[in-house]
């Protein structure tokens, strides 16, 4: 069975064509040459950063130097607790980085960092208002993940399960319902622990994965990296091609007629 | 002497402008990927030598780094 070319299944977000369906963040890895080599296995376009106040010690932009020629890289408003700081963050991103796409993170729970779903979409209907590409990070909630749409949310990025957790797709209906309503991608986003829960997540019908600890934290960040890479496009031809449906009695394969001694 | 709160700490500087306060913190004001908000609002990099800083402001200075 031939199978589909890029040119007939590419992410399309805010316009924009993307060449891969799975975005990677850029922290907790070993070195930063783990951190390049990993990148580079995983065939990522979007690579994630926060925005953080300069130590006033000293300043080394070399993280941007060495990734922003080769990636698209995303900023994300980590750690943000109230929508203003969310707004200002997302501002100051555009400035630092020359880029209007954020990916918007507002905690309601420091030590869960779930979503506060009400600022969350109150930052995102201004945000988007002002001009940027929002990719909002939120629960895996139907009701919402349509509001967040609805103020015009270029993408919406449901967890899987906490944040670092690697337990996997904790609710996967809830994706599933996600992904058959949403008018925008769907990215899944958090608690990914390994290959088969990214496979998991385009089978669902999610249209990407975004992945950090899972990758940078493995005993072998370069090896899972290929790994999520080979499950993220297993899984996106299995979601195309249509499974069978699961039943509950035996089927045989193999013809009933000519069995040998009949 | 101006009295500004920088990335969250009180100090009392001798600085006009936000130009002058990333001299006088040691930062070089060609670097790039660097932002800079005053009481909440971005001040683009073309307004650093204009932009006046009065006693009592809060500025940020922040830059991209590692994040998921």
């Amino acid at each position: 069975m031939p199978t589909p070319s890029p040119m007939t299944d590419t992410l399309t977000i805010a316009g924009t064509a993307l060449s891969s369906r799975l975005f990677v963040g850029s922290a907790r890895y070993p070195s930063q040459q783990v951190m390049l080599d990993a990148l580079a296995a995983s065939g990522a376009e979007i690579v994630t950063m926060s925005i953080r106040r300069i130590s006033l010690e000293g300043y080394a932009e070399s993280l941007v130097d060495l990734l922003g020629d080769k990636y698209r890289l995303l900023p994300n408003t980590a750690g943000c607790v109230t929508a203003r700081d969310a707004i200002l963050t997302a501002e100051l991103a555009r400035e630092a980085l020359e880029t209007n796409w954020v990916k918007l993170e507002l905690i309601g729970d420091r030590e869960l960092l779930y979503p506060d779903v009400e600022q969350l979409v109150h930052a995102a209907d201004e945000l988007v208002r002002k001009g940027f590409v929002v990719l909002p990070y939120c629960n895996e909630d139907p009701v919402a993940c349509q509001k967040l749409a609805d103020v015009g949310c270029a993408a919406v990025m449901p967890l899987g399960s906490l944040i670092g957790s690697g337990m996997g797709i904790a609710n996967p209906a809830a994706i599933e319902l996600i992904c058959k309503r949403s008018p925008v991608p769907v990215v899944l986003d958090a608690g990914i622990g390994t290959a088969s829960d990214a496979a998991q997540a385009m089978e669902l019908g999610c249209d990407a994965v975004m992945i950090d600890t899972a990758i940078a934290k493995s005993h072998d960040p370069v090896r899972m990296a290929a790994g999520m890479r080979a499950a993220i496009e297993g899984g996106r031809l299995a979601r195309l091609a249509g499974r069978i449906p699961k039943q509950r009695f035996a089927e045989p394969s193999s013809p009933q007629l000519g069995l040998v001694g009949s | 002497m101006t009295r500004l709160r920088i990335n969250g700490v009180e100090a009392e500087i001798a600085v006009t402008t936000v130009a002058e306060l990333l001299a006088e913190r040691g930062i070089d004001p060609t670097v790039r990927f660097l932002a800079v908000a005053v009481n909440g609002a971005v001040v683009r990099r073309a307004e650093w030598p204009a932009l006046t800083l009065s006693s009592g402001d809060d500025v940020e200075i922040v830059r991209p780094l590692q994040g998921g």
